[in-house]
């Protein structure tokens, strides 16, 4: 389970997340919608361990482990995993260069042994085939030349090899074409599971579709204005997110 | 009243005169020419930093003492060099072998040299007159060049190799120079390689010596690559942690030929490695790279002039520089294209990754172009790591140290991904994993 309890985070000054409270159950699907500037994607990033953010208040807890006070990579080991928006191209980096270091860094991290590498293509090859990878950019560098849909196939691709507790999608529809949509969604649901918990981050209602949510949230301002039931998305996809933003104008004001 | 100009020289200068003038009796060869090349050091010393060429790199403040040269090494010392050579064990290849600058082990390794490749100590050529020895001195650009000039002057030993025309030996030819000493000592090697028409072969070039020893090897390798042929180079300075390493390597091309050279540096103090090379005949190419890893206080220097002195020739420069702690870094590439060297392809390139605050780079790259119908170009980086790289991979699971590696290698990798024989790939990319690891 993760718990976030009254963050507050700022970069140069501004202050981008304002108490923000939340908490995931296992096996739980969590969507986060919001307008653009709510806060999303920092929430994200301090979760994954970014370094930009000044964290002022608050904890992230996951199975009661405070994640701020530990590095990315411990995170991650931890069991957090966060699909990037704009999955990052590496040159040079052979892509199962990367997914054999990545594995057996969380392998060995945990004290598990680590992958050789006939067991490491096994599994890269069951888990590609089922996000219809195609297996030349596996042999490419990490993302070069991949297209927008191919990115994200590949960050599920690792989502499904280092088998998170916490999974976090940050606007993983983003620039994605109805095939593609398919199959990154059928990847995620692959993965749903009574020890698994999702944080799926959106501006639409689209993905929501496809990934069915267990409860969505309204962000704006830098915190959680309201809960709901699945429904809660269509709402806002009929009124859009009008009736959120005006306390983040008022508090603007009375600032 | 004119004013009196008086030079001060360092005790460096004045020790390296006093040597010279006390060696020159038993030195090889014709002295006059010895004596020509070392008259531009008895007018000026040492190149200083207000030297343009020696800006970065300022001999006479890193030159403190004239070192001793070292003689002829007996049996214990050659046995301990062969020991400790480790540059390029793993590669299948045959090999000579220089200690402290004098080729050793003349008998065993030149006979086991591929049938037709000749080779003979270069003192045993000066003695002898040789009339291969016309063929030193080759590249104009380098004669002038200070450095080359104190090798020319003190130089003692090393080889004259010939490939003969369309050989192509299966194996590398190795050129493993091992220095060995308890206290500082110089050396000063050169060897001569006649890549004769149509003949094709990979030289590896190795350099190592003792930790802790402030030594200064002062080396220089001739190419004369004859037409149509094709000449694959890869070098190592794999020098003590003191040493005081000076180098330079000269190409003269031929036409329709091939020359590819790669210098890796991890070792030495201070070292600068200077390439001239000159295209000579049309229709060849040429790709000059550099991997250079530096760490603690080292300071490393590549210097390089590509003449393209005939039409429709093609250079390709690629240097890759990782500096950590306060280490220094320097690259100076000139490309010249002479007045009628029509339709030359010239493109040089210099990357650089600091790791620390304390890091330096100095990047020189110069184009002096005279002909009006060629593309050349250059380029120049100097940066940090990427951190949003760095947060992704760590977001993966790899430890900041493991994901900088994994950068780090991929910054380098293309130069070396670039050779084609495995074994030496292999060994050099190892030692780049070997250095990485130990920055941790």
């Amino acid at each position: 389970m993760i718990e976030i309890n009254n963050l507050v985070v700022q970069i140069e000054d501004n202050r981008i997340l304002n108490g923000l409270n939340l908490k995931v159950a296992d096996g739980e699907v969590a969507a986060i919608m919001g307008p653009n500037g709510s806060g999303k994607s920092t929430l994200s990033y301090v979760i994954a361990g970014r370094q930009d953010y000044e964290v002022l208040d608050g904890e992230i807890l996951l199975d009661g482990r405070n994640l701020l006070e530990m590095e990315p990579d411990q995170r991650a080991a931890a069991g957090v995993f966060l699909a990037f928006q704009y999955p990052l191209e590496i040159p040079g980096v052979g892509t199962m260069t990367f997914l054999k270091a990545a594995l057996n860094a969380q392998r060995r991290a945990r004290g598990e042994p680590e992958l050789t590498t006939p067991e490491l293509i096994k599994r890269v090859n069951a888990a590609g085939a089922k996000l219809e990878i195609n297996r030349d950019f596996l042999k490419r560098a990490l993302n070069v030349g991949f297209s927008g849909g191919e990115k994200k196939r590949m960050e599920i691709l690792q989502m499904a090899l280092l088998e998170p507790k916490f999974c976090i999608l940050d606007e993983t529809d983003s620039g994605l074409d109805i095939d593609a949509l398919r199959i990154v969604s059928e990847g995620v649901n692959a993965l749903r599971s009574a020890d698994r918990s999702f944080l799926v981050i959106t501006h639409y209602q689209r993905l929501l579709n496809h990934i069915v949510p267990d409860t969505v949230h309204v962000m704006a301002d830098g915190r959680i204005v309201k809960t709901g039931g699945k429904e809660l998305a269509l709402e806002l996809e009929k009124n859009g997110y009008a009736d959120y933003r005006q306390p983040a104008a008022a508090s603007a004001e009375a600032a | 009243m004119a004013a009196q100009v008086s030079v001060i020289r360092t005790a460096a200068e004045t020790g390296l005169s006093e040597l010279f003038d006390r060696l020159k009796g038993g030195l090889p060869g014709d002295v006059a020419v010895r004596e020509q090349a070392l008259s531009g050091f008895r007018e000026r010393g040492l190149p200083h930093r207000r030297v343009e060429e020696f800006k970065y790199f300022d001999l006479r403040a890193l030159m403190r003492e004239a070192a001793p040269p070292a003689g002829r090494p007996g049996p214990t010392e050659l046995a301990l060099a062969f020991n400790q050579a480790s540059a390029f064990a793993d590669v299948p290849a045959a090999r000579l072998t220089f200690v402290n600058g004098h080729l050793a082990g003349e008998l065993s390794e030149i006979s086991a040299l591929p049938a037709g490749i000749e080779a003979i100590s270069l003192a045993d050529a000066l003695a002898s007159g040789d009339p291969r020895l016309a063929e030193l001195g080759a590249v104009a650009t380098a004669a002038t060049n200070p450095v080359y000039q104190l090798n020319t002057a003190f130089l003692r030993d090393g080889a004259v190799i010939r490939i003969p025309a369309g050989l192509a030996p299966a194996q590398p030819l190795a050129l493993r120079f091992v220095n060995t000493g308890a206290s500082a000592f110089s050396t000063a090697s050169r060897v001569l390689v006649l890549v004769e028409e149509g003949a094709s072969v990979t030289v590896l070039e190795s350099h190592e010596g003792p930790d802790g020893i402030g030594y200064q090897p002062n080396g220089v390798v001739e190419f004369v690559v004859g037409d149509r042929a094709q000449v694959k180079h890869v070098r190592l300075n794999a020098e003590g942690s003191d040493a005081l390493a000076l180098s330079t390597l000269t190409v003269k091309l031929g036409a329709e030929a091939s020359f590819d050279t790669l210098n890796t540096v991890t070792g030495s103090q201070s070292a600068r490695h200077q390439v001239f090379l000159m295209f000579a005949g049309e229709n060849s190419r040429a790709a000059v790279d550099g991997v250079t890893l530096l760490k603690g206080s080292q300071h490393a220097d590549s210097t390089l002039v590509v003449d393209h002195a005939v039409p429709h020739c093609t250079s390709r420069e690629t240097f890759k520089t990782i500096l950590d702690g306060d280490a220094k870094g320097v690259f100076q590439g000139k490309i010249i294209v002479r007045p009628h060297a029509q339709k030359t392809d010239g493109g040089m390139k210099s990357d650089t990754l600091l790791l620390s605050d304390g890091a330096s780079m100095n990047n020189k790259p110069e184009l002096e172009i005279f002909a009006d119908d060629v593309v050349c170009g250059h380029g120049a980086t100097c940066g940090a790591l990427d951190e949003d790289l760095l947060f992704y991979l760590r977001s993966r699971g790899l430890p900041a140290r493991e994901a900088e590696s994994l950068l780090l290698q991929a910054f380098v990798g293309p130069p070396l991904e670039a050779l084609e024989n495995d074994a030496v790939r292999d060994g050099l990319v190892a030692r780049v994993e070997g250095w990485l690891a130990n920055r941790a």
